[in-house]
């Protein structure tokens, strides 16, 4: 884990090859973080642990962390949107999300 | 003066291993001879006299299998066994294997031994001797590469995935690069990481087997109905199963998978294993591992001399046997239980350390259990033990590749 050279110290990339950031604490709605030499204005806030997007990631595209897919993005993702799961799904199966509690 | 780490010294065994500890084992063999066990130990409060046992009354291949392995371990150095005396365990097989072993042991049986105060009364005198006994053996230069070190993770939150568990894992990097062997498990936490695992594989016919325990455990737990991704997962960031599994994953580094064993399996060699923890054939005996000491107790019978505990909401587990190593992942849980932790892998969070940072203090630490040092949880006595009913089939030959 790093910060990553003109990014958001708040920010961590887990590994070189991952597509979203992780915040290691709390960065509120409208704060404008820099994310590789980029400013993005961050729409909602994002809770520690929640993920960040790189850079912009199409859909269909595998979401990349720990440098290993953890799904794929359903819709068009841009640098610095939150990462969760209005926009990415689970590439293993469904039946996993079901029958909770 | 720049002094180097202390060295390691363990106590020799006739098989060749090296215990870091030097402990008498208090084993009952049926719950009905647990407090005599029990009273035995407590006589010994602050010496290194352990209480294990197994309390079913039927009998059960894999429990004997893993009391002796448990008896005989590296840190174990005699063995005192306990029987009602009509329970079905076999006590006369495990006190062959301990004796064969070249260590001490002893079996009391409370029925013809004269009851609970007299078996307390012969138990406590044959501990004390045993004790001195063992107080004469004198220790050897012990290196890394003669370890074997086991990581888990209990109690994760969100922070677990980020911190505890990838410092373990170049922990485990660190550790088998010096030739210790390291085993990694949870097999049903790891639903979704089945073929970058079976990408580390040493062969493609052990990649095979990694993929079909992960799927074992896929469909032992949809029969328990367990397993689902809860609503809280996603509170604390996390989106898929995949990532959720992907975080306990980090735990096993990036070195490449030399085997799959089982439990009570010892791994053969240097370099990092996968221990398949979900029993064989159908649905029985209820869930795999009902709590973080069953899987504990099970990477201990697999010969670890230390296992790394990684938690985010804060564990305060130790084990008999093996030292715990507590790593904790999230810092406002360190700060509310910092007696009970020893690695503080938080602090990355905040900016105040970094994985490697972390990693070394763990494999200093991991070391310094070979030299003298004791972790939090041995300090403060925790000894946690279980173990239940399971059946495993014996792994097949691509497990173990070369």
């Amino acid at each position: 884990m790093s910060a990553s050279e003109g990014t958001d110290g708040r920010l961590l990339l887990l590994s070189p090859e991952d597509n979203v950031f992780v915040a290691r604490e709390e960065i509120a709605a409208g704060e404008i973080v820099a994310v590789e030499a980029a400013w993005v204005v961050v729409a909602a806030t994002i809770q520690r642990g929640h993920k960040l997007a790189r850079r912009p990631i199409a859909p269909g595209e595998k979401i990349i962390k720990y440098g290993a897919p953890i799904g794929s993005a359903t819709k068009p993702i841009a640098c610095g949107d939150h990462v969760h799961v209005s926009n990415i799904k689970s590439d293993y199966t469904a039946t996993h999300l079901v029958g909770d509690g | 003066m720049v002094d180097g780490p202390a060295p390691m010294r363990g106590f020799p065994r006739a098989d060749g291993r090296k215990g870091i500890r030097n402990i008498v084992v208090v084993a009952y063999l049926v719950e009905c001879a647990h407090h005599v066990a029990r009273e035995i130990v407590l006589s010994f409060r602050d010496r290194d006299v352990h209480l294990i046992g197994f309390p079913g009354c039927y009998p059960n291949p894999y429990a004997q299998r893993m009391m002796q392995r448990l008896c005989t371990h590296p840190n174990v150095g005699a063995v005192l066994l306990l029987s009602l005396g009509c329970e079905s365990f076999n006590k006369s097989a495990l006190s062959r294997v301990v004796a064969q072993s070249g260590r001490m042991v002893e079996t009391l049986t409370i029925q013809t031994d004269g009851g609970t105060r007299r078996t307390i009364g012969a138990g406590c005198a044959w501990v004390a001797a045993t004790l001195d006994a063992l107080a004469a053996q004198e220790t050897v230069p012990m290196g890394v590469d003669e370890l074997i070190v086991g990581t888990i993770c209990g109690g994760s939150d969100g922070t677990s995935g980020l911190t505890g568990n990838p410092a373990a894992g170049r922990a485990f990097d660190r550790l088998i690069a010096a030739g210790a062997a390291c085993i990694f498990e949870e097999t049903g936490e790891l639903i979704g990481c089945e073929e970058i695992m079976a990408s580390r594989a040493a062969t493609p016919e052990l990649g095979d087997e990694l993929r079909a325990a992960v799927a074992k455990a896929a469909r032992y737990y949809a029969t328990l109905g367990y397993g689902s991704f809860a609503p809280g997962n996603a509170d604390g960031g996390l989106s898929t199963i995949e990532e959720k599994s992907m975080g306990a994953y980090a735990k096993s580094g990036r070195s490449p998978i030399m085997g799959m064993i089982k439990p009570g399996d010892i791994p053969p060699r240097a370099g990092l294993y996968l221990m398949d923890v979900v029993p064989d054939g159908e649905v029985r005996f209820g869930f795999p591992n009902i709590s973080d000491n069953a899987e504990i107790v099970e990477l201990i019978a697999s010969g670890c001399h230390a296992v790394l505990f990684v938690t985010g909401r804060g564990s305060v587990s130790g084990s008999a046997i093996s030292p715990v190593i507590k790593i904790c992942a999230n810092p406002d849980t360190y700060r509310r239980m910092e007696d009970d932790m020893d690695i503080d892998a938080g602090r990355i969070l905040e900016g105040l350390g970094t994985l490697d940072e972390v990693a070394g203090e763990i494999v200093a630490l991991t070391r310094g259990l070979g030299a003298g040092m004791r972790t939090k949880s041995e300090e403060m006595g925790h000894q946690e033990f279980i173990l239940t009913y399971k059946s495993f089939e014996p792994i097949g030959p691509a497990c173990l590749p070369g």
